[in-house]
């Protein structure tokens, strides 16, 4: 019998991953079984923690996003809109959903029975390659389809699948954590870690967590005599500890670890550290789960001796990388985990480089990175930029101490262009003797370019705006800044000029909606990724904080976040001015990581489809935003 | 008397069809199959002109059922070759048709005790209940929705005349298969839920509310 509406379903869900490559009869009978529901703005489809429907969903108009609730906050995760799929992992994991599903906008859903899919999976390899790569990261992958399936070429059945995609799953932690008495002294504690075969032991007071001591505490402190074994414990614990809500996944563990440099997480009831105690979380916990994970390459990067050893190590945070862009896991834990690995090896080398050096450093000093590693935006490894800045000495000490840091930089830059960071052709770095300047000569810089705003100025100013403090006094770069915003207060025009510059980059789209492509040169045809659509977004972003007086954000979503909080009348766009570059920022990476290039350069013809049109859909916030600008700073008059 | 008389003498699936109206119906949106329709036919004549084809989907809980849905195209003498270009349906087509009486029969199975939707119902059901005449059965005993007169209880849009169109504009729904059966049927479902959840953001909604035809009985 004839089936139009089933036939109509079916032409539509043969556009998107997985049904693409599903044989014709197997997409049928999933066409003709689809549910077809509707959502009102702002209603929830499912809820985190809430148990698995008997169907996933398939968008088929509309926009649903995912957020994931931490404590207090509604993090949105992603936004799935036409074609893509949600709600799968917690179906065939037989797991509760790890997110909320909201609708955004109003929206259409099919809905298609988990019970058909798992029929299709079991003689369809293709279909569960896409699963399971859809799975590490429990959102939609619209960029399964170049998924070689490499690293899970070993996964033969669904029940393998656990520890190949554990970043985003909820971190098991002990219960019950070994606890002690604030009253009690160093030695009891000790006594019970030992009988209780534990390497940690909390600190509790009604059941609230106030501090911790690990055997490496018992090892620095007690071993060594600094402090006696009959002293309170409260001389020798750490406090106050770090805490979490137990719905923290793992790859939010690992970044808390690293950012908090600790090795134990508490668990407490709400996430508060007044709250109840419910668990820990020990580093060793998430290795046991995961080896080849960012917290144990940190560690070997403390630990090598040369550079040879943090050139292995850089290539395998770039396999790390491969991993987890294929794996689909969020673009903004990747570009964390990644650049606190570059940050570790820049430290590692100018350790390294400062053992070279016959002496102290004369003064205090501050290694910058500049640009994209100063904005933690680095996923693939571009070339070096940075610069330095020491404490002011007197005129006669002057030369000795610069000669002192020029010496320094270029060991470092050196030591960085062997591990794998290419030398600036620009000679952005701080063995240029115009970047490795003390504290009032660099204030009389950015003086300078703010105050004589010419084109290069400008350019220059793009740069060295978003700097990054990786090694060094704080005190220095906090003054720095502070110069910078009173230099921009005398002389705000200089704020038009910045958004002047914001406009030029090309916006991405002519007027029939089609992509503009470069006209001549090396790249002719192709889209430039870098400059048409990831520049506005970053040049907007740096614009909108510095003109709203905001310090210490250099990282362009962390910017647009502050801006959602400040200007609530604009947080649609400048959310989905997120979106778009987190989307933006995966195409480049991915490309590069394709072509081992720096992923600027796009081929349109090499998209299909759905990837043109998810890229399209990047660019209205970008048009929106560049109106904004052109508003708010009064650019049109100066153009 | 003459009732009791013709009922003994209905066949099976007529029987089995009165039987599903004898026991206690829903009384809930959410609790009702809606079986949403639309009928092709060789013109807007209910008494002279024929039906060409039913297309039909299901609507429970809110959610619309693509496996429980109905298409069957019907072989009909009477033929008008100027609708053609409307419909599409050829007399002698490649398409697989029933007779009138095998295709209504199929339809009554499949529609049972639910609540019939259509977008101007009046039409699609006396073309259905002419032609169980001509067959020597009674109408049909379902209740029924009209989403044209669903969508001027929503605010600001009385007294006027909606054609399917209009809705497909105002709630932005794709107008696949427009002039199929199946393909209007599965059109008015989306634009039921549509109406049904923009309704019950202006005001609560009760399932008795559908039925009712004018905002002023009692929908304030």
């Amino acid at each position: 019998m004839k089936n139009t509406i089933a036939e109509r379903i079916f032409d539509f869900l043969k556009n998107f991953p997985p049904f693409d490559v599903l044989e014709k009869e197997q997409l049928f009978q999933i066409a003709s079984q689809v549910k077809v529901t509707y959502i009102e703005k702002g209603n929830f489809i499912f809820k985190q923690e809430e148990n698995p429907h008997l169907h996933f969903y398939i968008v088929k108009d509309g926009a649903i996003g995912l957020y994931r609730t931490m404590g207090n906050d509604q993090i949105l995760v992603d936004i799935c809109d036409e074609g893509d799929v949600f709600g799968l992992r917690p179906l065939i994991q037989n797991d509760h959903y790890l997110m909320s599903a909201k609708a955004n906008e109003e929206s259409i859903l099919y809905a298609v029975s988990v019970d058909l899919l798992k029929e299709i999976i079991k003689i369809n390899n293709k279909v569960q390659k896409f699963i399971i790569a859809s799975f590490s990261s429990n959102i939609k992958t619209p960029y399964a389809k170049t998924n070689n399936g490499q690293l899970f070429a070993n996964v033969e059945t669904l029940e393998t699948i656990d520890s190949n995609f554990s970043e985003v799953r909820t971190a098991e932690f002990s219960k019950n954590p070994i606890t002690c008495s604030k009253n009690a002294t160093i030695k009891e504690a000790a006594q019970i870690m030992s009988s209780k075969k534990v390497g940690s032991i909390l600190i509790a007071e009604n059941k609230i967590p106030l501090g911790i001591i690990t055997d490496k505490d018992l090892r620095l402190k007690i071993a060594t005599g600094l402090v006696s074994i009959n002293e309170n414990i409260s001389k020798i614990m750490s406090s106050p500890v770090i805490t979490f809500p137990k719905e923290i996944t793992i790859a939010e563990a690992q970044i808390a670890m690293i950012k908090y440099k600790v090795t134990h997480l508490c668990i407490t009831a709400n996430g508060k550290p007044t709250s109840e105690l419910v668990g820990i979380l020990s580093e060793h916990d998430i290795v046991v789960l995961h080896g080849n994970n960012p917290s144990v390459l940190i560690k070997e990067i403390k630990r090598a001796k040369d550079t040879e050893k943090l050139k292995y190590i850089k290539e395998k945070a770039s396999n790390l990388l491969k991993g987890y862009i294929e794996q689909s896991i969020p673009i903004i834990f990747i570009s964390k985990i990644i650049s606190e690995i570059n940050d570790a090896i820049t430290i590692k080398a100018l350790d390294l480089s400062l053992e070279e050096m016959e002496t102290q450093p004369p003064v205090k000093f501050g290694w910058l990175a500049l640009g994209s590693q100063g904005r933690k935006e680095q996923l693939l490894t571009t070339d070096q930029d940075n610069a330095l800045v020491f404490e002011d000495v007197s005129k006669e000490n002057y030369k000795t101490t610069k000669d002192y840091f020029l010496l320094l930089a270029k060991k470092v830059t050196n030591k960085l262009h062997i591990i794998g960071f290419e030398y600036c052709p620009a000679d952005m770095m701080a063995s240029n003797p115009n970047w490795c300047l003390s504290l009032t000569e660099w204030k009389a810089q950015f003086n300078n370019w703010i105050t004589k705003p010419s084109e290069d100025s400008i350019m220059l100013c793009t740069i060295f705006f978003d700097y990054n403090l990786i090694y060094g006094d704080k005190k220095l770069t906090s003054e720095m800044a502070n110069s910078i915003f009173n230099s921009i207060h005398t002389y705000e025009i200089f704020l038009n000029f910045l958004g002047r510059n914001a406009l030029l980059n090309p916006p991405p789209l002519g007027f029939f909606r089609q992509f503009l492509v470069e006209h001549d040169g090396e790249h002719k045809d192709q889209f430039d990724l870098k400059s048409r659509a990831l520049m506005p977004l970053i040049d907007a972003a740096r614009l909108l904080t510095l003109s709203l007086d905001i310090k210490d954000k250099n990282n362009t979503i962390a910017r647009f976040s502050k801006l959602v909080k400040m200007e609530p009348q604009n947080a649609d766009l400048y959310l989905s001015c997120i979106d778009a570059f987190k989307i933006l920022l995966r195409y480049r990476t991915k490309q590069g990581i394709k072509h081992h290039d720096s992923g600027r350069y796009i081929e349109l013809d090499k998209l299909n489809k759905s990837e043109k049109l998810k890229l399209k859909g990047c660019f209205k916030p970008i048009k929106d935003i560049q109106e904004l600008l052109n508003v708010r700073y009064n650019l049109s008059q100066m153009m | 008397m003459l009732s009791w008389f013709k009922h003994k003498n209905y066949p099976f699936f007529w029987v089995e069809y009165l039987k599903k109206f004898k026991t206690s119906q829903p009384n809930t949106i959410e609790n009702t199959r809606f079986v949403v329709f639309d009928t092709e036919t060789t013109g807007l004549e209910t008494s002279t002109d024929r039906l060409l084809s039913i297309g039909a989907i299901s609507i429970f809980n809110n959610v619309i059922d693509v496996s429980d849905s109905f298409e069957v195209y019907l072989k009909q003498d009477e033929f008008k070759s100027e609708t053609v270009e409307i419909h599409g349906i050829l007399k002698d087509g490649n398409l697989l048709k029933l007779s009138e009486a095998e295709a209504l029969e199929q339809f009554i199975n499949y529609l049972g005790n639910a609540v019939l939707v259509a977008h101007h119902t009046a039409f699609d059901i006396e073309m259905i209940n002419v032609a169980l005449k001509r067959l020597n059965f009674p109408n049909l005993k379902n209740k029924s929705i009209d989403t044209g007169m669903l969508y001027k209880k929503l605010d600001g849009k009385k007294d006027t005349h909606f054609s399917l169109d209009i809705l497909c504009n105002e709630f932005n729904i794709p107008k696949h298969d427009r002039h199929t059966s199946s393909g209007d049927a599965f059109i008015t479902a989306i634009a039921f839920l549509k109406i049904v959840s923009k309704l019950k953001q202006e005001r609560s909604v009760h399932y008795s509310d559908l039925f009712r035809t004018s905002n002023k009985k009692g929908l304030i």
